[in-house]
């Protein structure tokens, strides 16, 4: 089927008209888009200037141009620029949420909830917190991913400063609901945070429908660059105050010093501007995408699974188990496609994805789950080769597989007295 | 993670992927691994009891690349050997002709067990004691 049509990069060009290597794995991070690239290269080249420089036209270029963004990413989540600090990215930005709101709401409470399927960035930073004497819930969730608003409820008591919980997750995509949990927080004089960096820009989100009191965004997510991103932290009803983690020149209100990214947060505002412009188009064509694949799938193979809700979804997201499959030896047959697995073997802990095992899914499932993330620059013909060479790797695996044999001469797996390693 | 093109060779082209009749006398099957695990490795084999060659040897393994490499390698090396000799086989023999980094030596571990768990399987069947007289080099 390959031809060799070399194409610039290390790409070739198939007879289906897709270039190889696929990239579909838009929640790990997005390519730039064009647009943002065109709007920061003059901050990269003659717009050199210190956004903090008060007295010359470097300086009030750069700091117009970070204006200007700050109003770009307020607009995509309903908020007002001076509520947005630009941080490195969600991982600081979620450290700077926790702990900032912990040091400063210590004398009213040092309860935090949160949930097992956070990032590690919350849920690190949360060990930590608990080290410095913080109490710390972890809200478990139900099978399809999504927590128990009762559990939340009943989670919260007189301590409870702070409620983080994600809006998108980014291995199964599911959406928590959080304009309930929002409510819920604000009825009860709670916080809410929420790492809502794979769902901006993707799905509907809006810090005053959705009760929200900080929120993490990171550029790379949207189609904009590594290494920048934003906290939103509300001004009014509540007023909410963090404690600064880096100190230094006192920028960003206070709330984080060090010299702004320019180039970095033209590129974050340009990205916001285009997704605010065509979210709602894109979540459609992805949304069908994204079914095109599942569908595929599904006719093609027996036992395979979705992992995680399909109703409160990403639209870009789709998470598929290939049971008696296991993971990493299918990425290794689909190596023309960029995809992630839950598998334990890809990971550095050789500990299958604690995501998956959070809806109950046994071991064995989650070593065969693949994360497949569409975006922005997939297309149809990509969507068709990326299904129809799974299918053919995962049908030359199950030859492969004494579990898928056992099962076909039906055999109880979970009866079989395994000799453990 | 990069493999090596042993590795790449055998996912491929897997050798002896098959399923031997495991009721029959002369075959011996060893099942090792575990699902929640990732790795479940089946390797059968068929011995002739007068030699004590074994003259067929069939895998099917679930798991990474490495652990279906080991595990068809391993098919490989003992067919044509007798019994003991391929319990001679060691992981280490596996990890190097296989080019394997530390953090996939345990496919290799798997396949050894896989050899040893098959053999004893096929001894216990015919009552061959665990010591039985050396063979003559093949």
């Amino acid at each position: 089927m390959e031809t060799k049509t070399s194409t610039g990069s290390s790409q070739v060009e198939t007879l289906a008209g897709v270039h190889l290597p696929i990239y579909m794995d838009n929640q790990a991070t997005t390519p730039l888009d064009p647009r943002v690239l065109e709007a920061m290269m003059p901050y990269l080249t003659t717009k050199f200037g210190n956004a903090a420089s008060r007295n010359h036209s470097f300086g009030w270029e750069a700091e117009q141009a970070v204006d200007a963004a700050r109003e770009q990413v307020a607009r995509l989540i309903g908020a007002t620029g001076k509520e947005i600090i630009f941080t490195s990215g969600a991982t600081e930005s979620d450290n700077l949420a926790l702990k900032g709101i912990a040091e400063m709401y210590r004398e009213r409470g040092s309860h935090i909830i949160t949930q097992v399927t956070e990032h590690k960035a919350v849920l690190d930073t949360c060990r930590r917190l608990e080290k410095s004497g913080c109490r710390i819930t972890y809200l478990p969730v139900k099978a399809d991913g999504t927590i128990d608003l009762e559990d939340l409820k009943r989670a919260i008591d007189d301590k409870t400063i702070l409620v983080s919980i994600m809006a998108a997750n980014n291995e199964i995509g599911v959406l928590q609901p959080i304009r309930e949990i929002g409510k819920i927080c604000h009825e009860r004089g709670v916080l809410f945070h929420t790492d809502a960096v794979q769902a901006v820009g993707k799905a509907p989100f809006n810090v005053i429908d959705d009760c929200v009191d900080a929120a993490s965004i990171s550029a790379h997510k949207i189609y904009g660059p590594k290494g920048v991103g934003a906290l939103y932290v509300r001004r009014r009803n509540p007023r909410v105050q963090i404690a600064a983690q880096i100190d230094g020149g006192g920028h960003e209100r206070g709330m984080r010093s060090g010299t702004l990214n320019v180039p970095g947060i033209v590129g974050l505002g340009k990205a916001c501007e285009i997704a605010q412009n065509e979210m709602a188009e894109e979540a459609v064509r992805l949304s069908a995408l994204r079914d095109r694949l599942k569908t595929r799938l599904e006719a093609e193979l027996d036992y395979v699974h979705v992992n995680g809700s399909m109703e409160h979804r990403l639209p870009g997201n789709l998470n598929m188990s290939f049971v008696y499959v296991e993971g990493e030896s299918l990425l290794m047959g689909i190596n023309d496609v960029a995809v992630s697995s839950g598998s334990a073997c890809t990971s550095a802990t050789l500990e299958p994805s604690y995501v998956l095992k959070a809806l109950g899914l046994g071991d064995d499932v989650a070593h065969s789950s693949i994360r497949f993330g569409l975006g922005r620059f997939n297309t149809e013909a990509e969507v068709d080769y990326v299904a129809a060479k799974v299918i053919q790797v995962v049908r030359h695996l199950r030859e492969l597989s004494p579990l898928y044999e056992m099962v076909r001469d039906g055999i109880d797996l979970t009866k079989v007295q395994w000799a453990a390693h | 993670m990069a493999y090596s093109d042993q590795v790449i060779d055998h996912y491929n082209h897997p050798r002896n992927v098959g399923t031997l009749d495991k009721a029959s006398a002369d075959v011996g099957t060893g099942l090792v691994g575990a699902p929640e695990c990732g790795d479940v490795m089946r390797l059968q084999i068929r011995v002739n009891h007068e030699t004590q060659v074994i003259e067929e040897a069939k895998f099917k393994t679930f798991g990474c690349g490495s652990a279906i490499a080991s595990s068809s390698l391993a098919t490989e090396w003992i067919k044509g050997r007798t019994v003991n000799d391929a319990l001679s086989i060691k992981n280490t023999d596996i990890v190097k002709e296989l080019s394997l980094p530390p953090v996939k030596i345990h496919c290799s571990v798997l396949a050894e067990d896989a050899i040893r768990a098959a053999i004893g399987d096929w001894k216990k069947k015919n009552g061959v004691a665990e010591l039985s007289p050396p063979t003559p080099a093949r």
